[in-house]
């Protein structure tokens, strides 16, 4: 509570308020330090007072032995998922906890982990700051988060407005959300933006990746589409009649350059796959049986997913037959997976792209899933256009 | 010269100046361990925080942050003050838990962007638990 007091008074708020839920992202080790915190919050004796997902861990404990680090490191990762579920946490183990619950409009929660943030407050239209790690558990145990930020009505208006400005082949196509985010991390700063020029039909997982991506990229937790997320019916509605200070066209040519600066590498030579990120939903499982229809691949192909949605697909042998390793409770770029001698890895996630050369070391190629599956049947680096 | 900032994480601390170019996330752009820049796609990328007054143009990216910053000054290769041009929660909670845990403290300040326009970019900067940023 003390942690929660000092915080609200940084983020100017004079209240506390009730949060029905909360995701914590406190259970992935990034050293002693969040070790250090479980053990005293577990050691006072702390349980959680609302539902509480966990993120990914280290470890995909169902599958131990993709596990390829440090045999002292995983020790310690296990300890602190065990600790986390020893204060009243579920063992979601995902990255993705709107695949399992999903809070309601208006509802406040306390979510950590930036694509959860990004989606419960822009998708849902739940309410939640960019919580982190360490707070994130202290708003579980204590049920309540400091009243400011976009917990609040008039914080969450749009101040900015950015017209997507493509022909349909490329608003249909999949991979243009996630270079979309990556634009718009980079543009928006601190104003919340309002995007145009979306179709009412765009899946809810071009939006997953579209936030994945501005949350990586930058620090947006919130944005609204016109005509499709709860919040933006009108552009009056959305700006409270206000207007937008700044405004910026997204046409062909940022689609381009993002798409382009989101690879680290040229040429053909790919020596694995890594998909899912944030966690695949069971849609996305489904639609990468479909484009592997039967066929192997050449390279190591990882999709990351939580093991709720993993349980509830129905083609998972089908992947497996394919030679696709499934990932579950962890993400192939917070922990050792990849085998040594991986220098160029593709993906269609955005954030993977962003993170994984810092994180792990490697080379990266971003594209559709679609061109992932054609490149991984056919062991090299394979492009639509 | 002098500027009065507002004290997010009240200490005192002196050190070199680091003057970030680009907001950085700690968390996939900072290794605890050696305090170094690893974000490839960072201007600053092999920089080192240790001991310095980081200057962010705000923080970004991933809630994991916090951790980063805490466990970097556990490890003793932190920052020794961190000066933020836009407010950001997750650094200051990282310095803040660091401080609960292991009564080191890393003071954070907020200053408004233009006044920074004729801050130098390199010197000896100390942070007073006032807030005050002197420089030189």
């Amino acid at each position: 509570m003390r942690i929660l007091v000092r915080m609200g008074e940084v983020m100017g708020a004079s209240r506390l308020l009730d949060i029905e839920s909360a995701h914590i992202d406190g259970c992935l080790y990034h050293g002693e330090a969040g070790l250090d915190f479980a053990e005293r919050l577990a050691a006072g004796g702390a349980r959680v007072r609302v539902p509480t997902t966990l993120n990914v861990g280290s470890l995909d404990l169902l599958h131990p032995e993709l596990f390829r680090g440090d045999p002292d490191l995983a020790q310690k990762a296990g300890r602190l998922m065990e600790r986390y579920t020893m204060l009243g946490c579920q063992p979601t183990w995902t990255c993705a906890p709107y695949h399992l619950v999903r809070p309601r409009l208006g509802q406040h929660i306390a979510w950590a982990e930036s694509n959860a943030i990004v989606f419960a407050n822009s998708v849902l239209g739940a309410r939640t700051n960019r919580y982190g790690d360490f707070i994130d558990i202290c708003a579980a145990v204590t049920g309540r988060a400091p009243a400011a930020g976009y917990h609040l009505a008039e914080n969450r208006l749009a101040t900015a407005l950015v017209t997507v400005d493509l022909p349909d082949e490329k608003v249909a196509e999949e991979s243009t959300y996630p270079a979309l985010g990556f634009w718009l991390g980079k543009w928006t700063g601190t104003d919340v933006a309002v995007l145009q020029g979306i179709p009412e039909s765009v899946s809810e997982d071009n939006l997953k990746a579209l936030g994945a991506a501005a949350a990586s990229s930058g620090s947006v937790a919130l944005f609204h589409v016109l005509g499709v997320t709860p919040e933006a019916p009108t552009l009056e509605a959305v700006t409270g009649g206000g207007v937008c200070g700044r405004r910026a066209v997204f046409g062909v040519e940022e689609l381009q350059t993002s798409l382009r600066d989101l690879s680290t590498a040229t040429g053909d030579r790919l020596d694995a796959v890594s998909i899912g990120t944030p966690h695949a939903s069971r849609q996305e499982l489904e639609r990468l049986a479909g484009l592997l229809n039967g066929r192997r691949v050449q390279r190591p192909f990882f999709v990351s997913t939580g093991r709720d949605v993993v349980e509830l697909f129905a083609g998972l042998d089908r992947l497996q037959e394919a030679g696709v390793s499934v990932v579950t409770d962890t993400c192939t770029y917070v922990t050792p997976i990849l085998a040594d001698g991986v220098e160029v890895v593709m993906t269609n996630s955005a954030k993977w792209a962003y993170y994984a050369p810092g994180n792990l070391g490697i080379e990266v190629v971003f594209g559709s899933l679609r061109e992932c599956v054609e490149s991984a049947v056919a062991g090299r680096v394979t492009r639509e256009d | 010269m002098r500027i009065k900032g507002t004290r997010l994480l009240a200490g005192d601390a002196s050190g070199l100046l680091l003057a970030l170019e680009a907001p950085l996330s700690f968390w996939g752009g900072l290794d605890p361990e050696s305090g170094a820049v690893i974000d490839q796609r960072h201007p600053q990328a092999g920089a080192v925080v240790t001991d310095r007054i980081l200057l962010m143009p705000g923080g970004r990216g991933s809630s994991s942050s916090s951790t980063v910053l805490a466990e970097a000054i556990r490890r003793g290769s932190g920052p020794a003050g961190i000066i933020l041009t836009e407010a950001d929660d997750i650094i200051v909670l990282g310095a803040l838990v660091a401080e609960e845990l292991y009564r080191r403290t890393t003071p954070v300040v907020l200053v408004k962007l233009e006044e920074l326009r004729s801050f130098p970019r390199t010197g000896r900067v100390t942070i007073a638990s006032d807030g005050t940023i002197k420089v030189g």
